[in-house]
């Protein structure tokens, strides 16, 4: 037999304390806000489809649609930042496709980083993203007419509900992208189960005009529960008949797809 | 430094390691030589601990792929295939991203890119993004991000696949320099002449097994050494030529009937070769070429296992075809 002297010069950093694996889903979350930055047309197109939603349907539907109480657009506002919220989240997927085909994911698993810091790191970069265009969003809201009437305390806890339900959607954006491992195919995936979940909702039209069926759906999902939960915050009326089932649709989401996103991750 | 024992890894049906055994030592290049399917990036992706064997173990630096995955990772340095960087980013950033999951500290992962950089000659580049980058450029970028964290063991696979002879040169250059330096390398190449001028050891690998292994003058020896070819020019003399070429040497002549073509292995090339022209003009025999060839990976197949390697055509990745690598008997 040969002797093996390892000259192991190398300096092992294990297990990963929590210190450095903080450090480690910081560098990812900057490498992902320096593309935002670095590609600002990214970040105008994803402002400038939910303005054309904000406009479409505070001028152009919203005369033709009755909502219980108040103003139109009091109505539509919280229906179009959970919306954008889980629009953006849509970009999980893309990037994280993206990087896996273009072989930087291998690079990070071959790293002596924290196994969950590029998935911490993206979601959290989406999650900063997120602030940055509702902020934006309220803006636009403000202009045409939206108004808070919730009580500071009501207001931040609706934006910081919406924050939180686009987080962890992302995680289902992830768990995505790491699985169909193509941009392309990441960004038809991605949009597919939106749809039904934003329009099927009461985002943008009271539900007490669908069919039952329909309305049963509408009246349980996430999309709508996190909209009603917002609108009534907005709003000062009683909104945590809404807030706790939002609250179990967010854990369960983490719950079940963390877990997966991970080992998607592990396994791509 | 590097072992591999009885190493097994499937793709549901498609085996893709099928009982892989090899061992590196320190401050060597050990090349893994074959044609794109023969398991080499499947074996190079177990020892990074990018995929688990389904049988057998291998260790890198005495730490174990499965076990001691985490300490591994601290001791290696990957450029995998495709250049694995951040379009966005500048080759500085890249680089000192990667300093960061190293975790060095701030001081010393700036001084590494700095140094990295002035190595790959990306110095003038290095505040770009790399988007903007040549593909020699990125790919430089990619093996020098493998370094930054100065590992003991580096694995590159297919290093130079898509560099032009320039930049190829260069890296081959520098991969001395690093073994110089007591690093240990694995690569893998589809390129004999590459094994050849840096290995210290090559593995052949072919349907995920290891056909052969050795210093590159063994291998070439298991052989026959060089071949002289001639090409033929009258249909009605090749079969005086084949009888002169067949005399040449100990070795049975590969004959080509339509193309008119016979090569002979041969451990003494340049004289082989004379011999060869002396005789064929003796005769009045006359030819369209005559010329000494170094075995190919075509050559190395060809002996080995008896059939041609198998070229997948993968549009992701261009080759440079060997300068000297001959179309006879390729089925594509």
């Amino acid at each position: 037999m040969n002797e093996m002297t390892p000259q192991v010069r190398c300096k092992v950093t294990t297990p990963a304390t929590p210190l450095i694996a903080l450090g480690d889903i910081a560098a990812i979350t900057r490498r992902y806000i320096m593309h935002f930055w670095r590609v600002p047309q990214l970040l105008v197109f994803s402002i400038i489809q939910p303005i054309m939603f904000v406009l479409l349907f505070r001028y152009v539907f919203g005369g033709a649609i009755n909502v219980p109480g108040g103003s139109y657009v009091d109505y539509l506002m919280p229906g179009i930042f959970v919306q954008t919220a889980l629009f953006g989240g849509a970009g999980t997927s893309i990037g994280l496709a993206f990087d896996l085909k273009g072989g930087i994911i291998d690079r990070f698993r071959t790293l002596p980083m924290a196994r969950s810091a590029v998935l911490a790191g993206r979601t959290t970069a989406d999650l900063v993203r997120n602030v940055m265009v509702i902020v934006i969003m309220l803006i636009v809201g403000t202009l045409v007419g939206f108004r808070f009437h919730g009580g500071l305390g009501n207001d931040i806890l609706g934006v910081l509900l919406v924050l939180a339900f686009g987080y962890a959607f992302s995680w289902l954006y992830a768990t995505i992208g790491l699985l169909v491992k193509d941009p392309e195919t990441a960004q038809m995936a991605g949009f597919l189960p939106l749809f039904p979940l934003v329009f099927a909702s009461s985002a943008f039209v009271p539900v007490e005009t669908m069919p039952s069926w329909l309305r049963a759906f509408a009246e349980h999902q996430p999309v709508s529960l996190a909209v009603n939960s917002c609108r009534a915050l907005f709003n000062a009326q009683p909104a945590w008949g809404y807030i706790w089932q939002l609250l179990i649709w967010i854990a369960a989401i983490c719950v079940i797809f963390i877990p997966l996103a991970v080992r998607a991750y592990r396994r791509a | 430094m590097i072992e591999v024992v009885g190493v097994k890894k499937a793709f549901g049906a498609t085996v893709a390691l099928d009982g892989v055994d090899l061992t590196a030592e320190a401050g060597r290049v050990i090349a893994l030589l074959g044609p794109n399917g023969a398991g080499k990036t499947t074996l190079v992706r177990v020892l990074t601990t990018l995929l688990r064997p389904d049988e057998g173990w291998a260790k890198v630096a005495g730490f174990d792929v499965i076990k001691d995955a985490v300490s591994l990772r601290s001791c290696i340095g990957l450029a995998g295939q495709y250049a694995a960087v951040d379009e966005m980013l500048t080759g500085r950033e890249n680089l000192e991203l990667v300093g960061r999951l190293y975790h060095l500290d701030k001081v010393e992962r700036r001084q590494r890119a700095t140094e990295v950089l002035e190595l790959f000659d990306l110095s003038d580049a290095a505040d770009r993004q790399v988007k903007t980058y040549s593909g020699g450029m990125r790919r430089r970028l990619d093996v020098g991000a493998s370094l930054v964290g100065r590992p003991p063991v580096l694995i590159l696979d297919e290093p130079t696949t898509g560099l032009d002879p320039r930049s190829r040169l260069d890296l081959w250059q520098f991969i001395e320099s690093l073994v110089n330096d007591g690093t240990t390398i694995l690569l893998t190449t589809q390129y004999l002449e590459e094994a050849d001028r840096l290995a210290h050891q090559v593995v052949v690998l072919d349907s995920g097994k290891v056909i052969a292994a050795g210093t590159s003058d063994q291998l070439k020896d298991q052989l026959g050494g060089d071949m002289v070819e001639a090409r033929v020019e009258r249909e009605d003399q090749f079969d005086a030529a084949v009888t002169i070429m067949s005399g040449l040497d100990d070795g049975a002549p590969q004959i080509d009937a339509p193309q008119r073509r016979i090569s002979i292995p041969t451990r003494n090339g340049p004289k082989t070769l004379m011999t060869a022209a002396r005789l064929l003009d003796e005769k009045g025999i006359e030819l369209d070429d005559l010329a000494l060839h170094r075995p190919s990976l075509d050559d190395v197949f060809l002996a080995l296992t008896g059939h041609v390697a198998e070229q997948e055509v993968d549009p992701g990745v261009p080759t440079i075809p060997p300068s000297r690598r001959r179309t006879r008997g390729r089925t594509t």
